[in-house]
């Protein structure tokens, strides 16, 4: 059996040699994408761009103001003088936000009364929208305490803080972005680099007429599935290693569990992701229908379906089924877990459990696909 | 004139012969941009709203409550556990069964009293950061408006009167509830067009360079640009029936609302067709296999695209050489087309500077397409 496998890897081998560029692109690409990724991509909402609107130049209104050109939220660009320039300012995207003061702002401060203070967001992208007015109702609420506390205290009366707020971040501090990001990456490359490797070899087959050749042969299907995988589930291997020792030199992502197990769950989606290659690879007829589902099948829902970026557990319910389809899904669980946190096998075992099972069902029956041909 | 006109028309007839006799691959280039719309769309959430939230209550007071009933007014937390010892609370949050907890320090409502000041705890799991990042933003502002409440209460009774506050008052245009599916889905209609459209034309010309049938076509008369717009133009005819499916399926499946101009929208859609279609193309001639033609796709085209272009990542936060790069997105310009004339109407006055940067873009690729295929021929 393991024998008989030879010949066929070693045809893989020297297919895959022939084209360099090919596996120069394999083995690379991964690694560059890891770099270009870590250094451009974060989720935080900062240097919001911000225009002032002040109708009441004083020097409370200015004060005020200060507070937000000051901090990382906002980048402040210039005052306005209207509410069209406001929405022209929208239109163009050239602003998110809009802080607008009122002509008695300072008037009303002193009458005692409160005052309203306009702030104008952007709100087509929502998720920069809803930080961007967390950010600045918070910061006039902060700066109004400060302003009664100071008025108190001008009174006669002991400064008080009410509540001292203390967030606590577990197992990312700093809410680095990378460290969400970057283990997310490697599943999401792995499954791509897998899936395109393999996507083609059978149906490329089928196409120039090689494969009734190869089925005449004594070989077992199963032989000629696990020959084709072999090869290229090394060249995944290699890439997922050069992405965990990047991930380190570069960006300070460390493994904080067991390498082993890592490396035992890196394996599994490999063999996951082959798996999927290779059944698109024996249903389809054309190399172009394979393409075309093959990316639809690994790169839009490894991105979007998996909790790479979207976390799951916000799906309809329907859709955290369908995501089951997303091996990338399970692999992140445990990529995170296991780098992030230092979590043991235990609790992972049940995503193993389920990638092993995607890994056997794909391969399963890419072998049983072969296998009607041959009849 | 007249003449090579025929001959791009002879093209076009036996492109489409061609796609008729691959019904699958014709099935495919419609399904796939339904299915994937609908699933991707509902996917690409990012409203953060009913988070389990455990609480560890250890003052017990009428005050300690109402603080823990700022945080449930607000439709973003949902009070789910009671616990009442603080590693509890940790349980929780580690097993992912709340992805926020409250901690009230025994004595919370007497120190305010003494107006000292009490230390309350928030826990979150930081593995997701930009989930965390949210959630604090969403607490830390509602801690800061109780901070301020209580300031302001405490000062009623003192003579005087009660100094005034700033109250800030939010207006969020174009998107008024903020829903991240409004924001979302039309940029998931861009992607899933810009995936089908360069794929059906990536492999377009490898594909007859590998079946050997790419030298017939050299020895005809055909001059390359002739074959390339011929080969193009049944493309940009199923790219429109995908632009007009994935469009309709955001519009009146999902909702989102569409404020600007549609006819606008079909036009620009126009330009962005000559760019992907132009892109495949280019892929094609530089490719020597389809193996290589999907790689060279995957990794130069859709991942950048994908990860650079602002689709999720907004490009304003990147570091300012990315920001460079990501100005020869084509995606990046058609994402600001489709969500400003969605969300926005913003008009042809204010997308001017896209449209001309698609324009340039397509032009340009088809050129370099066009020059590639020569070079081959000589």
């Amino acid at each position: 059996m393991i024998k008989a496998l030879k010949p066929i890897v070693v045809k893989e081998i020297r297919q895959i040699r022939r084209d360099p560029t090919s596996l120069g692109m394999l083995l690379v690409l991964p690694a560059a994408l890891i770099i270009l990724v870590g250094y451009a991509l974060n989720f935080d909402v900062k240097h919001v761009s911000l225009v002032v609107f002040d109708q009441d130049k004083t020097a409370a209104s200015r004060e005020y103001l200060e507070k937000f050109k000051r901090t990382e939220y906002f980048r402040y660009l210039y005052d306005v003088s209207s509410y069209s320039d406001i929405e022209h300012l929208f239109l163009n995207g050239k602003t998110t936000i809009a802080v607008v003061i009122p002509t008695a702002f300072s008037h009303e401060l002193l009458a005692g009364r409160d005052v309203h203070v306009q702030i104008l967001v952007d709100g087509a992208d929502a998720n920069t929208g809803v930080q961007a007015v967390n950010n600045a109702a918070r910061m006039t609420a902060d700066y109004s305490a400060k302003m009664v506390t100071d008025a108190l205290v001008r009174r006669g009366r002991a400064q008080y803080v009410p509540v001292d707020f203390r967030p606590r971040v577990w197992y990312n501090p700093d809410l680095i972005s990378n460290k969400f990001l970057i283990p997310g990456l490697i599943g999401f490359i792995l499954v791509l680099t897998a899936v395109v490797s393999t996507s083609l070899t059978v149906v490329r087959e089928k196409e120039r007429g090689t494969m009734e050749q190869i089925m005449v042969s004594p070989l077992h299907p199963l032989q000629v599935v696990l020959g084709k995988t072999i090869p290229y589930f090394f060249i995944s291997l290699i890439a997922a290693t050069a992405i965990l020792v990047i991930g380190y030199l570069l960006f300070d992502i460390e493994v904080k569990g067991s390498l082993v197990l890592l490396y035992a769950g890196i394996c599994t989606i490999i063999l996951g992701a082959l798996g999927q290659g290779l059944l698109i690879s024996t249903v389809t007829d054309s190399q172009q229908v394979a393409f075309m589902i093959s990316v639809f099948s690994s790169l839009l829902p490894s991105f979007l379906l998996s909790g790479f970026v979207f976390p799951v557990a916000s799906m309809p319910v329907v859709l955290q089924v369908i995501s089951n389809v997303a091996v990338n899904k399970f692999f992140l669980v445990v990529v995170r877990g296991v780098m992030l946190k230092g979590v043991g096998f235990d609790a992972v075992w049940e995503q193993f459990v389920y990638m092993a099972l995607f890994a056997a069902v794909t391969l399963g029956f890419s072998t049983i696909r072969m296998q009607k041909r041959s009849l | 004139m007249h003449k090579s006109l025929y001959v791009i028309l002879e093209i076009i007839r036996k492109e489409f012969y061609q796609i008729r006799q691959d019904r699958r691959m014709l099935g495919v280039s419609i399904a796939a941009p339904i299915v994937q719309v609908i699933l991707l769309g509902y996917a690409a959430t990012t409203d953060i709203k009913n988070t389990d939230m455990v609480v560890c209550d250890m003052d017990k007071t009428a005050e300690s409550r109402r603080f823990v009933d700022e945080f449930t007014n607000s439709r973003y937390f949902i009070h789910r556990y009671d616990v009442d010892v603080p590693r509890d609370a940790d349980t929780y949050i580690e097993n992912a069964k709340a992805a926020i907890g409250l901690l009230i320090p025994a004595g919370f409502s007497r120190k305010q009293l003494a107006r000292e000041t009490p230390q309350v705890q928030i826990i979150v799991d930081g593995t997701d950061a930009n989930t965390s990042n949210i959630l604090l933003g969403y607490a830390s502002q509602i801690a800061s408006s109780y901070a301020l409440d209580r300031i302001t209460s405490s000062a009623t009774s003192f003579t005087g009167g009660r100094p005034a506050r700033i109250v800030p008052e939010p207006r969020v245009w174009f998107n008024p509830d903020l829903t991240s599916t409004n924001f979302m889905v039309p940029g998931v209609v861009a992607l899933v067009l810009m995936i089908v459209t360069m794929t059906l034309t990536s492999l377009g010309i490898v594909k007859e360079k590998e079946i050997g049938t790419l030298e017939q076509l050299l020895v005809t008369p055909i001059k390359p640009y002739q074959l390339i717009l011929g080969k193009l133009i049944p493309f940009v005819i199923i790219g429109y029936v995908d632009v007009s499916i994935v469009l309709a399926i955001a519009r009146f499946w999902f909702n989102v609302p569409m404020v600007g101009n549609v006819v606008l929208l079909f036009a620009l859609s126009g330009l962005f067709l000559l760019t992907t279609l132009g892109l495949g193309l280019f892929i094609s001639t530089i490719a020597r296999s389809q193996q290589q033609a999907m790689l060279i796709a995957q990794f130069f085209f859709f991942m950048p695209f994908l990860f650079l272009s602002g689709f999720t990542f907004a490009i304003a936060n990147m570091p300012v050489v990315i920001q460079y790069v990501a100005y020869v997105i084509p995606l990046r310009y058609f994402l600001e087309i489709v969500r400003g004339i969605f969300l926005k109407g913003t008009t042809i006055v204010e997308l001017w500077p896209q449209a001309l940067a698609l324009l340039l873009f397509g032009i340009a690729i088809l050129t370099l397409s066009v020059l590639r295929f020569r070079k081959k021929l000589e």
